[in-house]
């Protein structure tokens, strides 16, 4: 059998590649790319810790569709604003957006 | 060794290694492509973990709707950003300095859990498992508002979305 401490390894694995991707990548879609990698690590670890810690229960499920929920609508916005700003600006790199920079 | 050992040591290295070739890869249609490999092997995982019916929504809301969000709009923005020169800023080796700590961070704080290395109990219940979750979802004493709350979200990302991409000029 697989113990739990396998899957929390792997999903810290997995959200420190997407903690890498959003702090080194220039391209905004590949941003967000990064940032699904960590909401996916972070879903599975609410789904191990649902079936090792409390698998009568349903809270880590809800939980799970919560996360999955706020992801859709996290990517939708994301990527019509890269896409309305490369209409305006002709640029999708991070760098080139600086308008509120100071 | 068992089987499920095998099949999760395997799955795990092919989807690490995708998702590195996401954050590194210089084409970015290649980088959704390498998404997409990454999401498949979180849905065999779901599926390890006695949670089919998120492997099903894995397929479903991430591979067939996310994923191909990501492409379309990758092509849609392929003319500026070519795919020569560097895909990543100047400090990169910042960003791995940081990633590398976080990891080792979360690691220590996991091994000196006592829970670490459970094994899973039995699953007492697996055929009314998905109608307890659909029935915890609308019941008002559990998570109905939450549930609510995220399909007022989801409208609103949506009339967001639409608003903020479409073209204002027509």
């Amino acid at each position: 059998m697989i113990p739990l401490s396998w899957y929390l390894i792997f999903a810290a694995l997995l959200f420190c590649i997407g903690i890498y991707g959003v702090l080194v990548r220039k391209n905004a879609i590949a941003i967000l790319m990064g940032i699904e990698l960590m909401l996916n690590a972070v879903n599975v670890n609410l789904i191990a810790f649902w079936r090792y810690r409390d698998p009568a229960g349903v809270a880590g499920q809800a939980f799970a569709i919560i996360v999955f929920a706020v992801a859709a609508a996290e990517v939708a916005v994301g990527l019509a604003l890269i896409i309305s700003i490369y209409r305006r600006r002709n640029s999708v790199v991070a760098d080139d957006i600086n308008l509120l920079k100071w | 060794m068992t089987v499920e050992q095998i099949i999760f040591l395997f799955v795990a290295a092919v989807t690490l290694i995708a998702g590195i070739s996401v954050v590194t890869s210089r084409n970015l249609i290649h980088s959704a492509l390498w998404l997409i490999l990454t999401l498949s092997g979180i849905a065999v995982f779901y599926v390890l973990l006695n949670a089919g019916f998120f492997a099903v929504i894995q397929v479903v809301i991430y591979i067939g709707a996310i994923a191909i969000l990501f492409i379309f709009a990758a092509m849609l923005t392929r003319r500026v950003m070519q795919d020569t020169g560097p895909q990543s800023n100047s400090n990169w080796w910042l960003g791995a300095v940081v990633a590398l700590l976080f990891f080792a961070g979360i690691t220590l704080i996991l091994i000196n859990w006592q829970g670490f290395a459970t094994q899973a109990p039995m699953l007492t219940n697996t055929s009314g498992q998905l109608s307890q979750l659909g029935l915890a979802l609308v019941s008002p004493d559990k998570y109905v508002l939450p549930f609510e709350l995220a399909s007022v979200l989801l409208v609103a990302g949506m009339i967001g979305a639409i608003f903020v991409a479409g073209d204002k000029k027509q």
